[in-house]
């Protein structure tokens, strides 16, 4: 070593300084603070969209503080030892996924979580992050870009999770679980010609999927989307009235604690999926962009770790989780605003909910363990 | 030319990863750049259209209540009618510490408990941003301490609504019934549409009975409301309809009269015109202020009505169930006639009392307690139904046999409730042996047709009924099904055809005669009422006994306690010659009916007749 250190003299200083406190303790400072700026609006929104319920604000807060903790956890785990259990916790996680299938526990006719000991789980939250640690896994240890038997192993990879998660049904997760895996391909080079080649191929079998692969209600929203005048105060209604809420809003709102749209009970599950357009309304286009800034910031963050990460494989996950959570936002934020299906996906970090919430931090937690990892090579 | 063995290349997989990476982050921003142009759109550029849409979705349709409708007396004197009254209500959305605005209030005005615990129970079952009420009729000075309170009271309101008012209290409270809040079984069991924004509904008497027509049609309003729920403007509206206005056949100067002649005794007054069934006075004593029961009467002072013993809330007149005694003596004459059992010729011996053949049980006559004797030793129809002469009916009853007394008795309206428009009328009991069969499972002893036929044993009849059957008698044998609606909104109702009850000219005088001699005869029962009237009058008398005194015991009626003294009764009509009205009288307890309860129906007569000669005059 004291050679090697010898001939790099800047290499040797970077070894021998003392590392920084975010090094040492293994948190990423700029991640932290959008995180904490996010979590405080997204407080504050659910205060209101909760039809002003202290303890609806508190038991989210209670969520947040348990999801800072995994996140800060999770952190601490090197790069080295996800990559060396990544493939454990994939196969983990298909177990529990088809332990879903067989003893699951439903809701609203759909089977999704496993109740141990009273505690309810949902595996496929496991999967969003699983995936993207098993494809990386997976590729950074071939040649890149990837040759095409690779890429089918790879999408068997992919495929057979998601085939497992629809089966719940659950078909937005199913999406996500899959984007996360081929958001990995893309990152590590697939070439051109077998993307589009897939492009026409899904095309062409768009058909059969819509007839034999989607469920009764699926096909129904998609319907909805397309024409939600069609059912006014039935399927429709949802989007109806979140239009309304958004649009009403105007640039500076109607107001913290004002919304018409939400306060009056209009506007549908509001304290979840829909809380984009409770903040739309309360505080107009301007809200709007403060959030969608600090997504951004955020998602420019999770490239800037992954752009300078040391190896092949904490680059592609990074890029995955950073990408994840981009569609989560750019896919709540469609559906809510009329642009896309409505498939059940919350807004990150700001809608109501434990799980979503302890996943996204966990996966936050991965990232800045890529981010303070000692640097060993100069970039 | 390839390698045979393909190495890693970290260069080329960075390099590759980097423009990978600049490419999904133009893809992202042209995405977020999506996301930014739709809310652009939706918030910006369509901004009005939502705004709009959003308000719409403020916009509520509120129900309108009617009014119910009036009730007038004969003459267009107010009986019931509509007032406002201030209301105490809170917005709970707008309250912000509902347990401070309650402390805050209880303050200012007196809020009882039942307050509290009705406006608990209207609270779960609001519409949102719907004001419930606390309490009602506030005063004045409460109204004015609210106003100067208000800006430290968030979400109180005080308005105004339409309560229904009695003036004349408790002169009207049986013969009106009253309204009352709706209760929990009555909402289940209306017409909810009806009922939108209504408060209130017919709970008993004339306002339950003609409900439908006083409650009118529920109108509708579409109204613009702002965040807060506060009505901003009125955007449309279908009007209410009023309830009809019911004029009613009574008279409140006669009403008056005989709530006065009863005053401070617990009895009943029904006057009713022989022509065509109107009743004009209906009276039962003591009365209570029906204005209590709009608003939900307090608890000390409902128990207080519920524990009188003299009950209040008992309406003597179609509730109470009499003996109806001697009162019926003339009709039990007519069926001897009409039978053929007796003529106004056959006269009987009168000991002072009357033995059935084989037995030797006697069945006394009123006199023997009085003066020792009997009525003497030739008493004809005439004398009997004068002086009321019990053996002579007894001799008859017996002759006739109870089924055929039932049968000729029943079409003059006793044994069945007579079908008046209010609620809670009894029936009565006319008897016959198979009423005895199918009502006690016993078979009819002669013996019982001896009280039957002097209006004792098991014979009862309600005041309304004696004034029926009495009617029948004035108008020699027309019966009409009493009513107290005269009019709806102005327009008179069809007078129902009346039931004829036939029989022989003749015999409809002889009793006629009979009744007559019971005010104007030498030995009337009633003669001393009778002297100095302004009008000639037909009547008969009744005592009904509470108790059962024992065949040889003594009857001293200062001696008994108040409550075991003898039901007074007496039915009357005039003017003899040309009968207008009709009067039953009952007194409680009051003792013999010629002493106290035809100076009763003889005042009552005397104002209605009067009356009319006053108006006639007037039109002259």
């Amino acid at each position: 070593m004291a050679e090697y250190v010898r001939q790099m003299p800047s290499a040797a200083s970077d070894l021998a300084r003392r590392p920084a406190i975010s090094e040492r303790f293994h948190i990423d400072f700029p991640l932290l603070f959008l995180l904490l700026a996010l979590t405080v609006y997204g407080l504050a929104v659910l205060y209101s969209a909760s039809g002003q319920r202290l303890g609806a604000v508190i038991r989210q807060a209670e969520y947040f503080l348990v999801a800072y903790a995994v996140m800060l956890a999770a952190a601490q785990v090197s790069v080295q030892r996800y990559r060396r259990w990544a493939p454990i916790i994939y196969l983990g996680g298909l177990a529990l996924l088809v332990a879903v299938l067989v003893f699951g526990v439903g809701a609203k006719g759909a089977q999704r979580w496993l109740s141990i000991g009273g505690f309810r789980f949902q595996p496929s939250e496991l999967m969003k992050l699983a995936m993207p640690l098993m494809l990386s896994w997976y590729l950074a240890a071939r040649i890149l870009p990837p040759r095409l038997i690779n890429i089918l192993a790879a999408l068997v990879l992919i495929g057979v999770p998601a085939a497992l998660i629809v089966r719940q049904p659950d078909l937005g997760t199913a999406l996500l679980v899959s984007a996360s895996g081929l958001i990995v391909l893309f990152m590590a080079g697939i070439r051109w010609r077998f993307i589009f080649g897939a492009l026409v191929l899904a095309v062409l079998s768009a058909w059969p999927a819509w007839v034999y692969l989607l469920h009764d209600y699926q096909r129904q929203r998609i319907l909805t989307l397309l024409s939600p005048e069609r059912d006014k105060l039935g399927s429709g209604w949802n989007i109806i009235q979140s239009k309304t809420a958004i649009g009403s809003g105007g640039w500076s709102g109607k107001g913290w604690l004002n919304g018409t749209q939400s306060q009056l009970d209009f506007l549908p599950e509001s304290h979840t999926d829909f809380i984009i357009a409770v903040l739309a309304e309360e505080f107009g286009l301007r809200g709007v962009i403060l959030l969608l800034a600090i997504y951004l910031l955020i998602f420019v963050r999770g490239f800037w770790i992954g752009m300078h990460a040391q190896d092949s494989f904490s680059r592609l996950v990074a890029a995955a989780l950073t990408l994840t959570f981009f569609i989560y936002v750019f896919v709540n934020m469609g559906m809510v605003s009329g642009l896309l299906p409505v498939v059940g996906v919350p807004l990150p970090l700001v809608s109501a909910g434990g799980t979503s919430v302890v996943t996204l931090m966990a996966g936050f937690g991965i990232l800045m363990a890529i981010s303070t990892e000692r640097r060993l090579v100069i970039q | 030319m390839a390698p045979a063995v393909a190495l890693k290349d970290p260069y080329l997989e960075s390099r590759v990863y980097g423009t990978r990476t600049v490419f999904v982050l133009v893809i992202a921003m042209v995405l977020m750049g999506i996301l930014m142009a739709r809310y652009f759109s939706l918030q910006i550029t369509q901004y009005e259209t939502y705004r709009t849409e959003s308000d719409r979705n403020r916009v509520q349709l509120q129900s309108l209540p009617p009014k119910r409708g009036l009730i007038f007396d004969r003459n267009g004197v107010l009986l019931a009618e509509n007032r406002p009254s201030f209301v105490l209500s809170l917005v709970l959305e707008r309250v912000p510490d509902l347990a401070n605005t309650l402390a805050a209030l209880g303050e200012l005005v007196e809020i009882s408990e039942s307050d509290l615990e009705k406006f608990e129970t209207r609270s779960r079952r609001r519409r949102p941003y719907e004001a419930v009420p606390l309490h009602f009729r506030l005063s004045e000075e409460e109204r004015a301490l609210l106003a100067v309170n208000r800006y430290r009271l968030p979400g109180v309101v005080v308005d105004a609504q339409l309560i229904r008012h009695y003036p004349q209290g408790e002169l009207f409270s049986h013969a009106l019934g009253y309204v009352g809040r709706i209760n929990e079984e009555e909402q289940r069991q209306l017409d909810e549409v009806d009922y939108r924004g209504t408060n209130h509904i017919g709970k008993i008497g004339v306002e339950k009975y003609y409900e439908d027509q006083l409650l009118g049609q529920v109108g509708y309003q579409n109204v613009e409301t702002n965040a807060l729920g506060r009505v901003l403007r009125v955007l449309e509206r279908t009007d209410p309809q009023p309830g009809a206005d019911l004029t009613l056949s009574l008279d409140v100067a006669v009403q008056q009269a005989a709530f006065t002649a009863l005053e401070g005794r617990r009895g009943a007054v029904v006057a009713m015109d022989p022509g065509n069934g109107e009743l004009i006075a209906l009276v039962s004593t003591p009365g209570f202020d029906s204005n209590l029961f709009v608003n939900g009467i307090s608890a000390r002072d409902y128990s207080a009505l519920r524990e009188d013993l003299d009950l209040p809330l008992f309406n003597r007149a179609v509730q109470g169930q009499y003996p109806p005694g001697s009162t019926v003596k003339p009709i039990f004459g007519l069926a001897g006639l009409e039978y053929g059992l007796v003529t106004a010729e056959t006269t009987i011996r009168d000991p002072g009392w009357y033995i059935l053949p084989g037995e030797d049980r006697r069945f006394r006559d009123w006199t023997l307690r009085v003066r020792g004797t009997g009525h003497g030793n030739a008493v004809d129809l005439h004398q009997a139904i004068e002086e009321s002469c019990d053996v002579y009916f007894y001799d008859l009853a017996y002759r006739m046999g109870i089924d055929r007394l039932h049968e000729f008795t029943a079409p003059f309206g006793l044994g069945t409730a007579t079908g008046l428009d209010t609620t809670n009328e009894r029936g009565g009991i006319l008897p016959s042996s198979r009423w005895k069969r199918t009502a006690r499972g016993e078979v009819w002893f002669p013996g019982e047709t001896l009280n039957v036929g002097i209006g004792q044993g098991y014979m009862l009849a309600t005041p309304v009924q004696l004034a029926v059957a009495t009617s029948v008698l004035a108008s020699r044998g027309r019966r009409y099904t009493p009513h107290l609606l005269r009019a709806v909104d102005g327009e008179p109702v069809k007078v129902p055809t009346a039931s004829v009850v036939e029989a022989n000219e003749a015999n409809w005088q002889v009793i006629h005669a009979a009744m007559h001699a019971v005010f104007h005869g030498e030995r009337g029962s009633a003669r001393a009422v009778g002297r100095g009237s302004a009008f000639t009058m037909a009547g008969k008398s009744g005592t009904a006994q509470v108790i059962g005194i024992a065949q040889d015991e003594e009857y001293d009626a200062e001696a008994l306690e108040e409550r075991y003294r003898d039901h007074g009764l007496f039915v009357a009509f005039a003017p003899y010659e040309d009968p207008q009205i009709v009067v039953s009288v009952v007194v409680e307890n009051g003792g013999g009916g010629s002493t106290v309860a035809a100076p009763i129906a003889r005042e009552v007569m005397e104002q209605y007749l009067m009356n009319q000669q006053q108006e006639l005059a007037d039109r002259g």
